[in-house]
């Protein structure tokens, strides 16, 4: 690799692996990544402390070049989230941004913080880099104090030289002072693993106002590779002696193999079936002769079941199904008896459908499984748990699982990036080879966990005057959890629900996250049953913002609902029920950004075949609060709608990056706006039958908004919270409130497609 | 067993083998040549687009027998990181994509429609991309970099 302008962050960390492996290991390391992982580990091995929350080591290392690394234990999944953690490791050692090189979710040299999750990336996961760090420059700061023979007071340090300030001259590196050796050095662990895993040491991180690095804006280090094509996805991994598999999974929801013809697949030289238990894939050395027997095999499946209500009976079949669990937030108030005084109730009940994650490319993983020991390459956003579960599968203990994370082809959750790597551990076990399997269209689509299917009903009392009185709302649907949202547990995985491995469907969804302040108010959630235990196309788990779209689809349209019923503009609405001062600024500054004019929704004039209306939303998600006012054209012929124009208002405290905050949010509504416009899950009563781009249609380019303004509040004073799961909550409520003010109609069933909005309007 | 020869990014090969595998499991898996991505197998995302005699052609559903004897352009032979396409040059600047793995269908795609059309309206740029995917939501980030590209080329 060459350094030039276009690709110096790739050459750093190319020169990070030659330090690190020695030259000899270069051109292996550079040219295969995928690699550096085992070989950094075998590299640090010699006299670093053992992987631990409470060695300092473990989180930061000081190279003889003076650079530094960073191990983190969640990974960036194209947000910028590791430049963000260099930001904020430079700034604690007071070392230049482009010396801090970060290394991901590898389960050899990073510890187990969760994986990327909720949006924590910041949020928790950074916080421990950063004490380390700050420990780090602190022990180095008293390593030159007395090497100098000065005080650590008389001590400042510039780019990771330190220096007197009485006498310039003075000065030794962190190099000189540390440079390839280890601190070995202990940080207080706080006995968390995961997300909330944390460490302190001695020394105080930094306060904002002393920020230097943190704050400003520093591009990705991925995307030039990318853009050329050379950065490696997990897609491109390929180890000696690889098979290629592809399972092939049921066409009819619940059953499974009864009589496979092995020799259906004979024209396919050196391709062979695999078939244990309810397992069943072929395997072959090139990839096209898996993809081939594949399409070949031949398979009689037990009795189809239909074990789904038809796709139009769905939210009946929500409603009418016994509730498994019902739990609701502490209610404020009387809510009931509210009710009995009101002048006025008004009611409405929404609709949102399965989702897919639909990743760009199937799922792909790598494992090779040895009878002692085994190495798993995968995309997964949570290697550690991936690694875990394969460890489980395959009867290993966890520490002799290496799971090396190398960026997958999109991840928004629990996609099928997991399943994946459970499937490609079985196959290696079975067949004593390093095994790549990668799904086809309809792996990503038909069979990937979904995000739920849920009913939300909304009421809320008013007073003569229209105030509020009471509002409740409560969400109905299916588990967010049904299976977990990482792959710890083999049984919650398509493989060890085909070997037979016993099943329980997780609970849980969640309630709407505001400040209005109501005088009485009930928020609750209900789940009803999985439609089928066992390897179930529709098996509901994480995708990005977890129910977040859902709940908030209803919750805010049902505000402007209330704001309609009391005659009052959408955001003065707002604004008068808010309670926390950094809700009512998001909602003013994303209305005085958009040039907001009051008045009641919907448009008097809604004459002519192109509508224009504009609608906001508000919401909360894990400290972050937002707004967003979307600005629509809707084709009354058509039924098209165009999300012309956004204006998004943004809070997550303390800005890390504010380059790498306006993408995230950029590209988190435009996700949101396919969910909101287009997506939905179709199936029959036997079989999902979304299993390809047709059929699963997501926004395109002609249908991406022409502007996104971005309005960034930056609290210095309040800690950082996440910004990857916030946006897409508040986009699908922003726009059916746009589409009411536009045309006077309200779209409660989301996704509002072009045939809905068609129905919807000549129903009006 | 048949025998396709063609030329990739100016290279002579030859593949052997089945007549009728698409292009794409020549090109990643043969030739490790991993630019081009599999996305679909249906032609309905793009991730695989190569320029065929400077056309761009999904490679996931074009048999390989299909390009004998013809010029395939990969990613890599459209521009490199020392001598970039100036697309890709405004694709790195407008910091394009989130996840990335649609990144070769959109260059492909559009350095083939641009060559023709250097003064397309937003109108006909956003038509000439329809069929291409990214499911990370990066497009109006995709049309910054257009945008770019045709200033810099007016």
């Amino acid at each position: 690799m060459k350094a030039t302008a276009m690709n110096d962050h790739t050459s750093v960390s190319a020169s990070r692996r030659e330090f690190l492996l020695g030259s000899g290991a270069l051109v292996v390391a550079a040219s295969t990544p995928w690699a550096s992982g085992t070989a950094h580990a075998q590299a640090g091995a010699a006299g670093k402390p053992a992987l631990a929350p409470g060695e300092l080591d473990s989180w930061v290392a000081i190279h003889p070049d003076g650079r530094a690394t960073a191990y983190f234990g969640k990974v960036d999944l194209g947000q910028g989230l590791d430049v963000a953690i260099a930001q904020i490791v430079a700034e604690e050692l007071d070392l230049e941004f482009d010396k801090v090189h970060v290394i991901m979710g590898d389960t050899a040299t990073c510890l187990n913080q969760g994986g990327a999750s909720s949006a924590l990336g910041i949020q928790t996961g950074a916080k421990p880099l950063r004490n380390a760090a700050a420990e780090a420059r602190r022990i180095l700061l008293d390593m030159a104090s007395r090497q100098l023979g000065t005080a650590a007071d008389r001590l400042a340090v510039a780019d990771g030289v330190i220096s007197s300030l009485d006498d310039r001259s003075r000065a030794v590196s962190y190099a000189e002072l540390i440079g390839g050796k280890y601190f070995n050095s202990k940080v207080e662990w706080n006995k968390q693993v995961g997300n909330q895993m944390d460490v302190k040491g001695v020394a105080k991180p930094k306060q904002p106002s002393e920020y230097k690095v943190v704050g400003k804006s520093f591009p990705r280090r991925d995307v030039a590779a990318k853009v050329f094509g050379t950065h490696p996805f997990v897609t491109e991994v390929s180890v000696p002696g690889m098979l290629h598999a592809r399972v092939i999974r049921t066409p009819h929801a619940g059953s499974v193999p009864h009589q496979v013809d092995v020799g259906s697949i004979a024209a396919v030289a050196g391709a062979r079936v695999i078939h244990e238990k309810n397992f069943l894939a072929v395997v072959a050395d090139k990839e096209w002769d898996a993809v081939r027997a594949a399409q070949l095999l031949k398979v009689r499946w037990s009795e189809p079941k239909n074990p789904f209500p038809s796709f139009e009976k769905v939210y009946d079949h929500i409603r009418s199904a016994p509730t498994v669990t019902r739990e609701q937030s502490p209610p404020k108030g009387d809510v009931a008896a509210a009710f009995k005084d009101a002048a006025r109730v008004v009611e409405a009940e929404y609709e949102w459908p399965f989702q897919s994650h639909a990743s760009m490319g199937p799922g792909c993983a790598v494992v090779d499984a040895r009878p002692d020991r085994a190495t798993l390459w995968t995309g997964t956003q949570k290697p550690h748990y991936a690694r875990d579960g394969v460890a489980r599968l395959l009867g290993l203990p966890p520490e002799k699982v290496h799971g090396i994370w190398v960026i997958g082809p999109g991840s928004y959750g629990r996609n099928d990036a997991g399943d994946a790597a459970l499937d490609a551990a079985l196959l290696s076990k079975l067949t004593g080879r390093p095994v790549r399997v990668q799904g086809m269209r309809h792996d990503g689509t038909a069979w990937d966990p979904k995000a739920p299917a849920s009913i939300h009903r909304a009421r809320a009392a008013l007073d003569a005057s229209g105030k509020v009185l009471a509002y409740e709302f409560v969400s109905r649907g299916f588990s967010r959890v049904e299976i977990e949202s990482n792959e710890s547990k083999p049984s919650e995985s398509l493989a060890g629900m085909e070997l037979g491995l016993p099943v329980k469907p997780g609970i849980g969804f969640g309630t709407p996250a505001e400040s209005y302040g109501f005088d009485h108010k009930l928020l609750a959630w209900e789940v009803v049953p999985a439609l089928l235990e066992r390897s179930s196309p529709l098996r509901t788990s994480h995708m990005r913002d977890p129910v977040g779209l859902q709940i908030h689809f209803a919750s805010e349209q049902f505000m402007d609902e209330l704001a309609a019923a009391a005659g009052e503009d959408p955001v003065a609405f707002r604004l008068k029920y808010l309670t926390g001062a950094r809700d009512k600024a998001v909602v003013q500054a994303a209305a005085d950004k958009a040039g907001w004019q009051p008045r009641t929704s919907p448009q008097r004039d809604r004459s002519g075949d192109l509508l224009r209306g504009r609608g906001i939303a508000y919401a909360q998600r894990g400290g972050t609060i937002l707004a967003v006012v979307a600005e629509i054209e809707v084709e009354r012929k058509t039924g098209r709608i165009w999300g012309r124009k956004f204006t998004v208002a943004h809070d997550c405290g303390l800005i890390v990056n504010p380059l790498g905050l306006r993408n995230t949010i950029e590209s988190g509504l435009v996700q949101a706006m396919s969910r909101t416009l287009f997506e939905e899950v179709r199936f029959d009563p036997g079989m999902v039958t979304s299993v390809d781009w047709p059929s699963y249609p997501i926004l395109e380019m002609k249908d991406a908004p022409e502007t996104i303004d971005v309005v960034l509040i930056n609290r210095p004073e309040v800690a950082p919270t996440g910004a990857g799961e916030a946006t897409p909550r508040v986009v699908p409520a922003a726009m059916a409130n746009a589409f009411f003010d536009a045309t006077g109609v309200r779209l409660r069933r989301a996704p509002m497609s072009p045939q809905r909005v068609k129905a919807a309007l000549a129903a009006a | 067993m048949a025998k396709t020869q063609f030329i990739v990014d100016g290279k002579r090969v030859a593949i052997d083998g089945d007549p009728q595998m698409p292009l794409l499991y020549a090109l990643r898996d043969d030739l490790k040549m991993k630019n081009p991505k599999f996305g679909c197998g249906l032609a309905q995302c793009g991730a695989c687009t190569v320029h065929l005699n400077g056309e761009p052609v999904r490679s996931c559903v074009l048999p390989v027998a299909g390009v004998q004897g013809q010029q395939v352009t990969t990613l890599s032979g459209l521009g490199t990181a020392d001598k970039p396409h100036p697309l890709q040059t405004a694709f790195v600047e407008e910091h394009v994509s989130q996840c990335g793995y649609c990144l070769n269908g959109w260059v492909m795609t559009t350095a083939a429609f641009l060559k023709k059309n250097p003064k397309a309206t937003d109108s006909q740029i956003r038509d000439a991309l329809a069929g291409l995917k990214c499911r990370c939501g990066a497009h109006v980030a995709i049309m910054r970099a257009i945008k770019r590209v045709q200033a810099q080329m007016a």
